[in-house]
């Protein structure tokens, strides 16, 4: 690492980051409704967004700073297991591609902002609408907490903060960043993230482009590249190796089940829900899932770097910060600042649509079911924006005050409880059989086993959330917690459906009927429930 | 859930048979991982295992855009010789 600050990084850096801060407040005019006091405008943008402002939208919230950091970091560390994020993305468009467009249909029809607005309707249970309300809270924060964690690593390769000072000088610029971007969210919903997102993709694509190019030319190749990294996960003579550039037979269970159990995950995540229910119609989801895997590609070439950073020598202590390093250490100043930037810009756009999703979880599912069931729609939209400022205050709390690894063992866990709501949403959407009960049961069950199976998971530094995979029982290979935890959660679930189904215990009010779940925007019904005023604002 | 249109036209047709296997043909693909778990042959340096899983990339979405067609034409078509509320099911059969 150079001593002292990086004069020209940074200075590119706060120039992108101003530029950004000017568009996140200016989007608050952008394709402006008449009636904006409502959670429908703040938080899901009018339900307005075409298929290239979704693109972006989804792009810059399920691509994040953090994964930017992490999946490269992961490769740069062990090789291929990294590998799973990209087999993960490609499963995920098949898997949208046929449940999204019902929830989108549905949502429109009765309004719901949340996926828990809809398991309430659909299943005439609160009690599985605030568990899934819970978890997505849950499961968010520690993310959010992330996203920060990936705006210090970039912070401290250009030398800022870093080791040096009080407490106070350190964290300065984290403060500030987080400051912005709470002011922002708050002014201008989920049209902030929107519109920054076009700035942050282009500035993603262009530096991984430019990376993927100039640094294996700067390396003398990729077979040069690989072959360090096979040097270096031989260990050293007669030791153990750390690494492989393929997985072993005994590590190909993981790898898969990872997979699937994150592509599972992904769109159970509050925030990712957000960005699809704010697109304008059901076939601009479909179209999205056709246009996504670009990022998949582009996430592919950039676990590659992990690589280059073993042959291009970097060592650091924290394997976070082996990309920005391999950043500075071959890119030009002025463009490593860039590099940063596309860092640091892509934490703010996940960021504000996470909190602005969680909040909206709290303001639908427990401040209005629980708390007041008679609030306005301008009531909902007030309490949204001040939750979404606490819940951005309580994740910078959780990095300055606790370790980072809290944070990378909650995220974890969170990805293991989200996927707990998959059968309450998915099963939902095409089926009424599950009983309420059963699913909470279910739900419990899979929540108990995945806490505390990563619970007992050591690593060589962590005693206990060492890792996300476990010993499947019953199989024997060392697998993704957060499937086995589901498998359990769905046999919990159809188990008791049979025995409650035949003890004719009481089901719930289902709301919603089955033409609900093909509307599309401009059939009879749909239309009236939108926002009336977005029309001959769009500029 | 089909409705009860006058014209009942069976759920499962061939074409959405195309469009279920363009689906699912990924989690084949990547969830077998024996099968490209290996380093040979390279492509430019680059060892199997990764090349191929990003070629798999472009893979499924050929597959994600032919099934979104299909679809498309699947709709189409029922609609033009259903009634009103043949817009019926549209997602239901494709899981």
């Amino acid at each position: 690492m150079k001593d002292g600050v990086n004069g020209v990084a940074l200075g590119v850096f706060i120039f992108f980051f101003l530029a950004v801060t000017v568009i996140g407040f200016m989007a608050a005019r952008w394709r402006k409704a008449e009636n904006e006091a409502s959670l429908d405008e703040w938080g899901l943008g009018g339900r307005s967004f075409g298929t290239w402002v979704t693109w972006f939208l989804l792009g810059g919230d399920l691509y994040t700073a953090y994964t930017f950091v992490a999946v490269p970091a992961a490769i740069y560390a062990a090789g291929a297991a990294g590998f799973f994020a990209v087999p993960y993305t490609i499963l995920v468009y098949p898997l949208i591609f046929t449940f999204l467009p019902r929830l989108w249909s549905v949502s429109h029809k009765h309004g719901y902002v949340t996926t828990s607005d809809f398991v309430r309707g659909r299943f005439g249970s609160k009690g599985l609408s605030l568990a899934v309300a819970v978890t997505g809270i849950l499961a968010t924060m520690p993310y959010i907490a992330l996203q920060l964690v990936g705006i210090q690593a970039v912070l401290d390769v250009m030398g800022v903060g870093g080791e040096s000072g009080n407490w106070f000088v350190k964290d300065l610029p984290l403060l500030i960043a987080f400051a912005v971007l709470a002011a922002y969210t708050y002014s201008s919903g989920l049209r902030a993230p929107a519109l920054i997102a076009f700035v942050k993709d282009g500035l993603i694509y262009l530096v991984i482009a430019v990376a993927i190019i100039y640094i294996p030319i700067k390396l003398g190749g990729f077979d040069a590249i690989f072959s360090a990294a096979q040097h270096k996960f031989a260990g050293p003579p007669g030791g153990k190796p750390t690494g492989a550039i393929a997985p072993g037979e005994s590590s190909q269970w993981t790898y898969a089940t990872l997979a699937l159990g994150s592509a599972l995950a992904l769109f159970m995540y509050p925030h990712s829900i957000t960005a699809t229910l704010s697109s304008r119609s059901r076939n601009v989801i479909r179209r999205n899932t056709t246009i996504l895997p670009l990022y998949s590609l582009m996430l592919g070439l950039l676990a590659l770097l992990g690589f280059m950073a073993i042959a291009a020598g970097v060592k650091v202590k924290n394997g976070q910060l082996a990309i920005p390093q391999l950043f500075e250490d071959m890119f030009p100043d002025w463009f490593a600042g860039v590099a940063f930037a596309a860092i640091g810009i892509g934490a703010l756009v996940p960021a504000a649509i996470m909190s602005i999703a969680a909040a909206n979880l709290f303001t639908r599912n427990i401040y209005k079911d629980f708390l007041k069931p008679d609030a306005t729609p301008a009531q909902e939209a007030k309490v949204s924006k001040l939750v979404s400022l606490v819940v951005k205050v309580g994740a910078l709390v959780f990095v300055l005050t606790m370790d980072k690894t809290v944070a990378i063992n909650f995220q974890l866990l969170g990805g293991i409880w989200i996927l707990q709501t998959f059968p309450a949403l998915v099963g939902g959407l095409f089926t009424r059989w599950f009983h309420r009960w059963a699913l909470l049961a279910g739900w419990a069950v899979g929540m108990l086993y995945g806490t505390l199976a990563a619970y007992g998971v050591a690593s060589p530094t962590q005693k206990h959330f060492g890792g996300s995979s476990k010993e499947i029982p019953g199989i024997g290979e060392i697998g993704y917690i957060g499937l086995t935890a589901f498998v359990l959660n769905v046999v919990v679930t159809v188990v008791l459906t049979v025995v409650l189904r035949a003890l004719k215990a009481p089901d719930g009010i289902d709301e919603t009927s089955p033409e609900d779940y093909t509307a599309d925007a401009g059939d009879p019904g749909v239309a009236t429930e939108l926002p009336p005023a977005t029309a001959g604002s769009a500029h | 859930m089909p409705e009860s249109t006058e014209v009942k036209r069976p759920v499962i047709t061939p074409l959405r048979v195309i469009i279920a296997l363009c689906l699912i043909a990924p989690f084949v693909a990547m969830l077998w991982v024996s099968s490209y778990a290996k380093t040979d042959p390279a492509l430019g340096g680059i060892p199997f295992f990764y090349w191929y899983q990003m070629l798999w990339v472009l893979i499924s979405t050929a597959l994600t855009m032919i099934a979104y067609k299909l679809w498309q034409h699947d709709q189409r078509s029922r609609t033009a010789s259903g009634s009103h509320t043949s817009d019926d099911n549209k997602g239901g059969a494709s899981k």
